[in-house]
């Protein structure tokens, strides 16, 4: 129904088109040369003051029908049921209801339910009957509006114009509700959080076991919060993955940039963006089946035993998966050295090597770190590879063959599955996510300025 | 004269030291063009594993080894009026007992019938249902043999290895090979893969539940990201006045571009699933999620194709009257739109790759059907993998990697329709 109501207001809103076009027509016949606005103007003008309130108002409809739906049913249950409930339970007898309600019976449900999933059906059905009804309204409403302000005179290309630039003002305010609505909505919950475990406990403690009971009758640990190994991890991880990108990444952006010819450019260069194109559940799945395996036969023909997810297999694929990164954006620091440099290192008479080690890279050294620091934030957060190939508990150790945990892990860990927002594990995982946000926010930032800077240097 | 000669003869060698020394720059030179190479090559190397690897493990799971079974439908098992609630069972259990006519104890058949796929009931049950006419009728069919069964036939368990290391034992084996003399094994293509949707039973698992989900994704994720992020672009580009407040806006599209996508996934859980109360699991809230994260890529393409596009067009609309939006409507933004698909297709094949927060709004639900819409549950591709790469049966580590091939095919598809577009509608001015 939802679907045919979309329809509706898209023929609705070319029927205003039309009638607005054709209004416009017959002004243009009347007036001759003396009418503001060609005729199509009039058409998008009626189109897009039917078309786009409606819209907005079914779309805002649609979001909180449910939410209020579920007040009203709460509000109208017998008290025998609410009476000193708590949240969680409310929650748990409002989801019966909708289960009820949609037929998926599983035990026999109580009478009181029964007609609480009844009164649920045809509230549902009511609201969706008067959405249609008043969007209808609406859009006929908005058709009558619009004809009647048209008139000869009628300014309606600067009546249409200024609508337009109003959503598209709209849509460049919407990127910076998203990182408000990050923002809020990661603080909120950490705040939550922080009033359940006292923060010194979350950013000092050495000890992390967040896999808490739920429910009353699980078997789990007695919880503990201490964030440290899981942040120490992170970096373990993220370091063995710069050792292995920043050497190779380097090294292929000097050949690239310097020694290789364009038709060897031309062709290494995109092979090269294949790997940052690879999707990185892929590289995870790499890690668990390939390098994970080879890491542990390595580790036993020297004699030593190495965890299945050691820290070495996860951070050395995410090493592979941040080369191109670091190559590229290296590449690109070395290509923006002004030639004259490079030309009058050359005229002293030294050779390619000494020119670029002497010359190219100290002056490039701010891009260089630029895309490092990049690919560092890149590391911090990345989820799949470390989520498949690194271990899941916490682990306070900088040996690279023990398996350790990362935020990212964590973060995945305690969110899949049921999750309730009243207990300390669940949030947990917004702390964490606020940690990380601020960290890659803070590693980028600062990378941008720093190539940045440099940049202005040259031009 | 002299000078020419000074030119063209080689420079004179004044002292060993000084030749020593000079063999010596030459050789670190060397060494470090040598060092390049090899990194480039390493790098070369490791994609080349890492594909290599996926189509040695990923290839066998585009075959899959079926046996041929005689079916007779007995009304008496299958009411012709109502075959949905037939007793496919016993169906089966007689095709098994006539793929071993001379067999007469329970254990051989017992055992025997564990070489017929788990499904072979339901995939019965589907064509009678499909096809009434079948009730009373005798006709043979081709079903997929079970998981140990198909590894067996691949060569991944090895008949020669000791039978204490291998899934299936000498008796099993030599039931199975009875079959293989008859010419009832056969191995062709595996079209469940890409037709079914999940299943416990590797040898019935198919990828067209994560297709679909991706697909629906994907296409919310376009209807959401496509307008508005044009809309941002062109104002960003050509409206806003230059203040402190397009400034932030500027910082922060590039910032969101850069916030791991696990943050992306927090949002969605936290406002659109727990605040708005849309329902888990469903591609609506998979697509707005994903839609965020390619939100900045496409007000980043657009305003680069927006810019590229020469002053002069500009200049000359608005030197014969058009207002300023007509300019960017009908001059500009036809001129920029293939630029901005371009971009647009590269976005949403990242999109089509990202699991981490899909995975935090559910979207890796075991689910044995394909999504009817865009608010029933689904799974997508990039988690479909992630929970086959979770699964312990052998099968499931080449399902594995047969499903990334076919993201990767996706995603080389979309990625060769942007380049043959830039190639063939980009204009250079």
């Amino acid at each position: 129904m939802t679907g045919y109501l979309f329809l509706a207001i898209l023929l609705f809103s070319l029927t205003a088109f039309y009638v607005g076009r054709s209004a416009g027509n017959g002004f243009v016949t009347a007036n001759g040369r003396n009418v503001h606005s060609r005729p199509i103007y009039h058409g998008a003008f009626a189109a897009i003051w039917v078309g786009v309130p409606t819209l907005i108002l079914v779309l805002l409809w649609l979001l909180l029908e449910d939410s209020v739906i579920e007040q009203l049913l709460v509000a109208s249950l017998p008290a025998s049921l609410t009476d000193g409930a708590s949240p969680a339970q409310i929650s748990l007898i409002v989801s019966e209801i909708r289960n009820v309600a949609s037929g998926r019976i599983f035990s026999e449900p109580s009478p009181e339910i029964v007609a609480a999933a009844e009164r649920y059906a045809s509230w549902g059905m009511i609201a969706r009957w008067a959405m249609v009804v008043v969007a209808l309204c609406a859009m006929a409403l908005a058709l009558f509006l619009a004809r009647t302000r048209m008139a000869p005179q009628f300014r309606a290309r600067q009546a249409f114009e200024r609508t337009l630039t109003i959503m598209m003002v709209f849509s460049a305010t919407a990127a910076i509700l998203v990182t408000l609505g990050i923002v809020v909505s990661l603080t909120y919950e950490s705040l939550l959080f922080f009033s359940m475990v006292p923060p010194t406990e979350f950013f000092f403690g050495l000890n992390w076991e967040p896999q808490i009971a739920i429910r009353d009758d699980q078997v789990a640990g007695t919880g503990a919060f201490g964030a440290v190994p899981v942040f120490t991890g992170t970096l373990l991880i993220a370091s063995i993955a710069l050792l292995v990108a920043v050497p190779l990444g380097l090294m292929s952006a000097i050949y690239l940039a310097e020694f290789a010819d364009a038709r060897v450019r031309g062709v290494i260069k995109p092979i090269l963006e294949i790997l940052a194109g690879v999707p990185t559940v892929v590289y995870g799945f790499f890690a668990v089946l390939t390098v994970a395996p080879a890491v542990r036969d390595a580790g036993s023909l020297f004699g030593i035993a190495i965890s299945p997810n050691s820290a070495l297999a996860a951070g050395a694929v995410m090493g592979i998966m941040i080369l191109p990164f670091i190559s590229s954006l290296s590449d690109d620091a070395i290509q923006a050295v002004p030639r004259a440099m490079r030309d009058g290192s050359l005229a002293m008479g030294a050779t390619k090597g000494e020119t670029i080690t002497r010359v190219l890279l100290p002056a490039a050294l701010p891009g260089i770190v630029g895309g490092i620091l990049l690919a560092a934030s890149r590391a911090i957060g990345e989820t799949m590879i470390v989520v498949m190939a690194a271990g899941l508990t916490a682990n306070l150790t900088a040996n690279p063959l023990e398996g350790v945990t990362t935020v990212t892990v964590q973060i995945v860990t305690l969110l899949i599955g049921d999750t309730s927002f009243d207990n300390p594990k669940t949030l947990s995982a917004f702390a964490l996510g606020l940690v990380l946000f601020v960290v890659t926010l803070c590693l980028n930032v600062l990378a941008l300025r720093i190539v940045q800077k440099y940049r202005e240097r040259y031009e | 004269m002299a000078v020419s000669t000074a030119q063209t003869t080689p420079p004179r060698q004044t002292s060993d030291r000084a030749a020593q020394l000079r063999r010596r720059r030459y050789a670190a030179d060397r060494r470090l063009k040598f060092f390049g190479l090899a990194a480039i090559v390493t790098a070369i190397a490791l994609l080349g594993i890492l594909l290599g690897s996926l189509i040695l493990t990923g290839y066998q799971a585009f075959v899959q080894t079926h046996v041929t079974i005689e079916v007779a439908i007995d009304p008496e098992l299958v009411d012709r009026d109502n075959p949905a609630s037939g007793n496919y069972r016993a169906v089966v259990a007689d095709a098994v007992q006539r793929l071993f006519p001379e067999a007469d104890d329970p254990a051989v058949l017992q055992e025997g019938s564990r070489i017929v796929t788990n499904g072979a009931q339901v995939i019965l049950r589907n064509m009678v249902v499909g096809n009434p006419g079948l009730v009373g009728t005798t006709f043979s069919l081709q079903v997929p043999v079970s998981d140990p069964y198909d590894q067996l036939t691949k060569g991944v368990i090895q008949r020669d290895s000791p039978e204490n290391r291998r899934r299936l034992n000498d008796a099993q084996i030599s039931l199975y090979e009875t079959l293989e003399e008859r010419g009832l094994i056969e191995t062709r293509a595996n079209w469940a893969l890409l037709f079914n949707a999940d299943s416990r039973f590797p040898e019935l698992a198919g990828l067209s539940g994560a297709i679909v989900g991706s697909f629906y994704a994907l296409l919310v994720c376009f209807l959401i990201s496509f307008p508005m992020g044009i809309a941002a672009a062109i104002y960003l580009e050509e409206f806003a006045p230059k203040n402190r407040w397009t400034d932030i806006v500027e910082v922060n599209i590039n910032n969101l571009a850069a916030v791991p996508s696990i943050v992306f996934g927090l949002l969605g859980l936290a406002v659109f699933i727990q605040l708005f109360g849309l329902p888990r699991s469903a591609p609506l809230v998979g697509g707005m999620v994903l839609s965020l994260m390619t939100l900045p890529t496409i007000i980043i393409v657009t305003r680069a194709a927006l810019k590229a596009v020469p002053p002069s067009i500009r200049e000359a609309a608005l030197g014969v009257g058009a207002s300023k939006h007509e300019v960017i409507l009908h001059h500009v933004l036809p001129l920029a739109i293939p630029g901005i698909l371009t971009g647009t297709i590269i976005g949403l094949a990242q999109a089509l790759g990202e699991t981490a927060p899909l995975l935090l709004i559910g979207m890796n639900a075991f689910l044995t059907s394909p999504p009817g819409g865009i608010m029933e549950p689904a799974t997508a591709l990039p988690t479909q993998i992630f929970i086959w790469a979770d699964s312990p049966e052998r099968g499931f580590v080449a399902r594995t990697s047969a499903a990334i091939l076919v993201l990767l095919g996706f995603l080389i598809t979309m990625n060769a329709i942007a380049i043959y577009l830039r190639a063939r509608l980009e204009r250079r001015w």
